[in-house]
């Protein structure tokens, strides 16, 4: 019988999936109770995905205070006073040192939030190992990665907290120039990002007091890591911007 | 079904709240997108109304509402293009449509992240509240418009409503914009990751690949939007000086300096032009889907109507520029940005004439749902041939303060959207709600919408043509637009009467729901997934299996079928291949 798209035999699916050869999808979205086990491979991709695809629109957020800083700096404004047309624009003289030593804190924490990822994704798979009567495996404890990632980050944070501190004291506050309030703003919307992505690695180190089965945290643990990288190379590029473009 | 495979069904929630308040079911959570823009269509279109009133009546004094100030005017101005933009046709088409029928229609069982959808249905809700609010504060609603332009909109002291009310309005745009923002993740990595078997992307139903190419656009422009609306609340309320520069309020040295106003304006149009078609784009899946469907043919083109979605959607974002044409911008930009845009004319053409292909030589089956599509087509055709004149910057400047802007966007984005959305309701709710809404009435609602709203639409263009300026509130006393006076006292009875006409629909929608004749799962013998299965659909969309596709989504008059209609998931003429 003919018909206007090609058919397919069902046996030998010719999906194509965007992103990748995922198989189909008998797993069903999230809940997952019931007679089987969740396919927790299958929700760690999508979390991927999903982590992926919101990684987008916070670029396109950070992107537009960039192009907003670049036209603020190079739009010329007319003067009501002299009836002409003015660039309004004074650099920011950022703590150069105390930024450093925080970049080098959140790379350390990117790092060390790797670590973790690895650490749990080791533990996930040998969960099924070490759930065999009498089979041990020794003690596995380790360095707590996660917790170290946390700290660092909150050193992190803290750190641009004594950055700001120090532009106040250099006569920078959030409204004395457009270069100082995109510093603030810019360093601001990060270190909020930053704080959500260390909530969720906290969350996922406390549920592990609970019951939580490992797989299920080992998805929150690996997405979180490669959004903390993102965060990492995102503080480079605002970093550098704001050095470069001062 | 021979392939079909067991899902682990999720359990259907117990309890009101957790079933109709909070639920994590997308086709709940579509149905609160859904109701929620009908909530707010008719708010939005009574502040239209009374626009209409004082256009014509300047002096009137109404009941309830007083006598409407030109302040007034400028806020129901705002207040009405903030709804309708936000809360009507990016709400319903997308949200409200694509949640219930995007998982259906790619055979998954839900959206790839339910919680992630309940929130942001929460707080979209949350947004609404807000901005409604705006009207109860103090000062009252903002008059900035709903492209908001700085200055006006970044200074506390500029008029009454831009204190608290500019704020309020700032806040929920920006919580819509969190809102969308998460929408569109869910809506992108559900149409990427849970496909069924056998649903390649292209076998998709132009209407996932409308929500598909939508989402795209909204997951770009919406972070745009926020960090906007973040410079804009600094402005107002932390005296920053992004988008305001030296400037004199009565007679007051403001502390701002140097801030550049053409800032928001291209921050904000970045956003604006591709909001333009997250609105349309879902319309045009589901006209595509239901010319198709009651033509009894295969769609045109299908793979040419895909690359047009994804044209249109590329170039939408080159071409904000257009929206600036006044500002001073330097000739060469005007060009470029003039080029790009008349360039979207090749795509839209592509899906006009495809559409009609679609129509021609078909055994059409005039149903309320091909009324309203084949509606949408004609408004579309309108509203689109007026835009490559604005698209000139020659006649742009002219033209783009009058009144020929604004019959523009209402016929192509405004009323063609919301024709789409009358499409989609009159063809999915037997399936939504397992009844069928009455034909007679449906047809009634058509013929007065589509020449009321022709009524009040097209007059506009030849008052734009004949210099009536826009967004000013009172026009009778001005000598050289007096002998416009009939033409306004026309529309304005036009828009009384096809607001009234939409009373009906809004009948025909809850009697149907209760009283309105019995549907079977197939009522307009259609070949995508939400027909294959029980009317309405359970909790897990397919009962406890996931369906199998073979063919693409418009199997309409096989030669040698059995039927005219080849289901999606029918494995009839496998074996001969």
């Amino acid at each position: 019988m003919a018909s206007f798209s090609p058919t397919v035999p069902v046996s030998v699916p010719a999906t194509g999936h965007g992103g990748g050869s995922v198989p189909p999808s008998y797993g069903g979205g999230g809940g997952g109770s019931g007679d089987g086990y969740p396919d927790y491979g299958r929700r760690l991709r999508r979390a991927r995905l999903g982590l992926a695809v919101a990684l987008a629109p916070i670029l396109m957020f950070f992107v537009s205070l960039v192009s907003a800083y670049i036209v603020r700096k190079g739009l010329p404004t007319f003067d009501e006073k002299t009836n002409t047309y003015v660039r309004e624009w004074n650099s920011v003289e950022l703590p150069l040192a105390l930024l450093l030593v925080n970049t080098g804190l959140l790379a350390a924490s990117s790092i060390s939030a790797e670590f973790a990822r690895r650490q749990i994704t080791r533990q996930a798979a040998l969960a099924p190992v070490r759930s065999i009567p009498g089979v041990s495996l020794g003690n596995e404890a380790g360095v707590p990665w996660l917790y170290v990632t946390v700290l660092l980050g909150a050193g992190f944070l803290v750190g641009q907290w004594l950055a700001w501190q120090e532009l106040a004291a250099r006569g920078f506050y959030l409204a004395t120039n457009a270069g100082s309030s995109f510093v603030y703003l810019m360093t601001a919307a990060h270190g909020i990002h930053l704080a959500g992505g260390a909530l969720v690695l906290l969350y996922a180190a406390v549920v592990s007091l609970f019951h939580k089965p490992i797989e299920a945290r080992r998805i929150v643990v690996d997405v979180t890591a490669w959004y903390w990288h993102f965060m990492f190379l995102l503080w480079v590029g605002i970093f550098g911007f704001l050095w470069f473009m001062r | 079904m021979a392939t079909s495979a067991p899902v682990h069904a999720h359990a259907a929630p117990q309890g009101f709240i957790r079933k109709y308040v909070f639920s994590l079911d997308h086709k709940i959570i579509g149905l609160q997108y859904y109701f929620l823009a009908l909530v707010a269509v008719f708010v939005g279109m009574f502040l239209s109304l009374l626009m209409r009133i004082h256009l014509i009546w300047p002096t009137a004094v109404l009941p309830l509402v007083g006598e409407i100030k030109p302040e007034t005017y400028l806020s129901l101005l705002t207040m009405h293009g903030t709804i309708m933009v936000f809360f009507v046709l990016t709400t319903a088409p997308q949200s409200g449509f694509g949640n219930y029928f995007l998982p259906i229609q790619i055979g998954a069982p839900d959206m790839a992240f339910p919680v992630l959808n309940m929130l942001s249905f929460w707080t979209t809700f949350v947004a609404f509240v807000i901005l409604v609010s705006a009207f109860f504060v103090s000062g009252g609603a903002p008059l900035h418009g709903w492209t908001g332009y700085a200055p006006l909109s970044a200074l506390q002291n500029a008029g009454p409503g831009q204190q608290l009310g500019a704020d309020l309005w700032i806040t929920s745009i920006a919580i819509f914009c969190v809102a969308s923002l998460m929408g569109a993740l869910n809506f992108i990595t559900t149409t990427l990751d849970l496909r069924c078997k056998g649903m390649t992307m292209m076998r998709m139903p132009l209407t996932c690949w409308a929500w598909f190419v939508t989402a795209i656009l909204g997951l770009l422009a919406f972070g745009v939007l926020l960090s906007a609306g973040i410079l804009l609340l600094l402005d107002r309320n932390l005296g920053t000086s992004f988008y305001v520069p030296l400037v004199v309020v009565n007679g007051q040295v403001m502390r701002h300096r140097g801030g550049s106003p053409l800032l928001w304006q291209h921050l904000f149009w970045f956003f604006g032009h591709p909001e333009v078609y997250i609105a349309i784009l879902p319309g045009m899946g589901v006209t595509s889907q239901l010319l198709s469907t009651f033509s009894r043919k295969p769609i045109f083109g299908y793979k040419a109507m895909v690359y047009a979605i994804m044209g249109i959607g590329i170039l939408g974002f080159v071409v904000w520029g257009h929206h600036m044409f006044m500002s001073g911008m330097s000739p060469y930009s005007a060009f470029a940005f003039s080029i790009m845009t008349m360039l979207i004319g090749v795509p839209s053409a592509i899906k006009t004439f495809n559409w009609l292909g679609t129509i021609h030589n078909g055994r059409v089956r005039f149903y309320t749902p091909m009324l309203f599509a084949i509606g949408f087509v004609s408004l579309f055709v309108s509203g689109g041939l007026s835009g490559p004149f604005l698209a000139q910057p020659v006649l742009d400047i002219p033209l783009h303060d009058t009144y020929f802007v604004v019959g523009h966007f209402h016929l192509i984005m405004g009323v063609a959207a919301i024709f789409g959305i009358f499409a989609g309701t009159y063809y999915w709710f037997p399936k939504m709600f397992g009844r069928m809404m009455n034909e007679s009435l449906g047809r009634v609602h058509f013929v007065i919408t589509l020449i009321g709203t022709y009524a009040i639409f097209m007059p506009m263009h030849y008052l734009g043509m004949a210099g009536q300026t826009r967004r000013y509130s009172q026009f009778t006393e001005v000598q050289y637009m007096t002998h416009l006076i009939p033409l306004q006292t026309f529309m304005t009875y036009a828009a009384f009467i096809t607001i009234a006409a939409q009373l009906i629909f809004l009948f025909n929608l809850f009697w149907s729901m209760f009283k309105g004749e019995k549907a079977s799962d197939n009522p307009w013998h259609a070949t995508t997934l939400e027909w294959t299965t029980t009317t309405p659909p359970p909790h897990d969309n397919f009962g406890g299996h996931t369906p199998a596709v073979y063919h693409g989504p418009y199997e309409y008059s096989v030669p040698g079928a059995a039927k005219d209609y080849l289901m999606q998931n029918d494995p009839a003429g496998v074996a001969a291949h």
